[in-house]
């Protein structure tokens, strides 16, 4: 009694669709405006935050809070790494930087790597003494974590460079680093969800004691989830640093992991494609709904345009869905092609029917 | 004479000021159904519990297979070849039937996280390997067909049965079910019994349970322990027990 294995057709499907997303990047990154092109980089970005935000919070249940601290960590790690030392050395007007960090310089790539692992060190370090005990505590810890992060990117000034952040760096992120690695992380993600280490942490999720039982060690899996949620919103970080070429103390506020807390649960918490469709739709529309704020004329009555108004249908579109879909807009279903050409054949069924 | 595959010996489980469990014995040989019955409280499922790892008993040892597993945590005493079900069912509500059968497997998987998220390496035949294992056992507690439904909207009886199937996968030497039969019709409960059986004879694993329900426990137990109130009050075949004194006093009632 065993159903057909996944056929041809969907990795087809999905190698097509892949093919279809770049040749879309290659014509934005040549007939489009820097805006659109920099709106894009950003929904990668937050596809990548997303989707490994979802598997310590969705897939493995343990309700965190890391975000901000975690992009902080990413971005300043790899920025780091690629100013160059005159650079450094011109920008840190405070204090000197300290010596190993003034003189360190390599590739972008490598940087981005190094924030990776330096974001998963940090995970590993927290999750150590949390996974310990049950319970709601990483919301906790890592809450704080945020804040102390914050606290030291001001102070550590042979470091960060304190309040002043650092500046000019190198615009390296452009689509195809950003889409490259979001795609990349996507396809990773989506490989561990399906095998046994994904199924173990949902285990967890749904019941901790059964899965204890049945020979999965949570403390070992939570910390993996925690672990590589951290190594990839590390890298996030490194992308953002060299996207925006400034990043200070300020810019890494808790506003962050809220946007993504939205974003995961608008998606459907514990759904990957959930996450980043809510991604797309989110870091998308915000900016689409710019234009609301902007003086327009409608059937001859002039709007002046009103600075936050955009903020105001996004909260109430928020609630729109929370009430039509409270479990988000995938629930804790994936999109799979089998789905999509079921519902391509209902509805066109449906029109036949008429 | 059967080699001894567990042997409990003096357990003792304190919660505060009560004695849940009081100096408990006993020997489960390979191959026997063993079963543990008593009126509600007796500390029935707190012995399982202990022997688990789920709680750490106070005083005593849990010998099993030769090795001291006392105060082992709950996944490597799985792993080391005890499982067992809840007396309130623990599945993976959200997870499909498959699902829940293949991540018993887990502890047995060999390819790393890494070889997972590039696909790589031993991933696709461990996977598959998992998969035609967990088919496998969902046909021998008759699911077969619901594979791919979601656990939490399985009927009553079929949910304790996917319970058995888990417990299956993780391939154990000794399988622990804590009522079993509990809520189940006289239908159920004897296809149930054929199940059991099947399991015992047909794998050759060795099983204690717990339950309420006589004739089953009378029908398909080699050995009965009788607990009462935490302390242990008598142990025998079935016919010893039916015919135990004590037994009918304190549990039985006269017939």
């Amino acid at each position: 009694m065993q159903p057909p294995a996944l056929g041809h057709r969907d990795r087809l499907l999905t190698l097509v669709s892949t093919g279809l997303l770049l040749f879309f990047l290659w014509w934005a990154e040549n007939y489009t405006s820097d805006y659109t092109i920099r709106i894009l980089n950003q929904i990668a970005i937050f596809i990548i935050l997303a989707v490994s935000y979802n598997v310590i919070n969705g897939i493995a249940g343990q309700f965190s809070l890391e975000p901000n601290a975690f992009l902080a960590i990413g971005a300043y790690t790899s920025a780091i790494i690629t100013l160059s030392p005159e650079e450094k050395a011109r920008s840190f007007i405070i204090e000197p930087m300290v010596w190993p960090l003034s003189q360190l310089h390599a590739s972008f790539p490598v940087s981005l790597l190094a924030a990776g692992f330096v974001t998963a060190f940090f995970a590993l370090l927290m999750a150590i003494p949390v996974f310990r005990v049950r319970g709601d505590y990483l919301a906790i810890v890592t809450l704080g974590f945020g804040e102390v992060i914050h606290v030291v990117a001001s102070n550590l000034v042979k470091v960060t460079n304190g309040p002043l952040g650092l500046k000019g760096l190198p615009a390296y992120t452009n689509l195809w680093w950003s889409w490259g690695i979001c795609i990349a992380t996507v396809f990773c993600i989506v490989r561990l969800v399906n095998s046994s280490y994904g199924r173990a942490m949902k285990a967890v999720r749904e019941d901790e004691t059964a899965a204890q039982a049945m020979g999965i060690n949570a403390f070992r899996i939570k910390t993996l989830a925690f672990t590589l949620s951290g190594f990839f919103e590390g890298v996030a970080g490194g992308l953002l640093a060299h996207l925006i070429t400034t990043i200070s103390p300020s810019l890494f506020t808790f506003m962050f992991t809220f946007n993504l807390l939205i974003i995961i649960v608008i998606g459907g918490l514990g759904s990957t494609t959930g996450s980043i469709l809510a991604a797309v739709l989110i870091t998308a529309g915000g900016e689409f709904l710019r234009f609301v704020e902007e003086p327009m004329t409608i059937l001859g009555f002039h709007y002046e345009g009103i600075p936050g108004m955009r903020m105001v249908i996004f909260s109430m579109s928020l609630i729109g869905v929370m009430i039509l879909a409270p479990r988000g807009i995938m629930g804790r279903n994936e999109f799979t092609w089998q789905k999509f050409f079921d519902i391509v054949r209902k509805l066109r069924a449906g029109r036949q029917g008429r | 004479m059967n080699q001894k595959l567990l042997s409990v010996s003096g357990l003792n489980v304190v919660f505060g000021g009560l004695l849940a469990v009081n100096d408990l014995d006993i020997t489960i040989e390979s191959g026997q159904v063993v079963g543990l019955i008593g009126p509600n409280g007796a500390g029935k499922t707190t012995a399982f519990n202990a022997i688990t790892g789920r709680i750490k008993p106070s005083a005593g040892t849990v010998l099993f297979k030769g090795t001291d597993v006392t105060g082992w945590p709950p996944f490597r005493i799985a792993q080391f070849g005890i499982t067992r079900t809840f007396q309130s069912i623990k599945l993976y509500d959200d997870l499909t039937v498959l699902e829940n059968v293949m991540v018993a497997a887990h502890a047995t998987i060999k390819y790393s996280f890494l070889e997972a998220m590039v696909g790589v390496g031993r991933y696709a035949r461990d996977e598959k390997l998992i998969r035609t294992q967990s088919y496998e056992l969902l046909d021998v507690v008759g699911l077969g067909n619901y594979a791919l439904e979601k656990a939490g909207t399985l009927p009553y009886g079929s949910q304790r049965r996917l319970e058995v199937a888990r417990a299956l996968a993780l391939g154990p030497s000794l399988l622990l079910l804590d009522e079993p039969v509990a809520g189940m019709n006289p239908m159920e409960t004897m296809d149930f019994v054929k199940v059991i059986r099947s399991i015992n004879k047909d794998m050759g694993l060795s099983i204690a349970l717990i339950d309420h329900d006589m004739k089953f426990v009378m029908n398909v137990c080699h050995k009965i322990r009788v607990i009462d109130h935490g302390i242990p009050i008598a142990w025998g075949t079935p016919q010893e027990i039916v015919a135990d004194e004590k037994v009918v006093a304190a549990y039985l009632g006269q017939g």
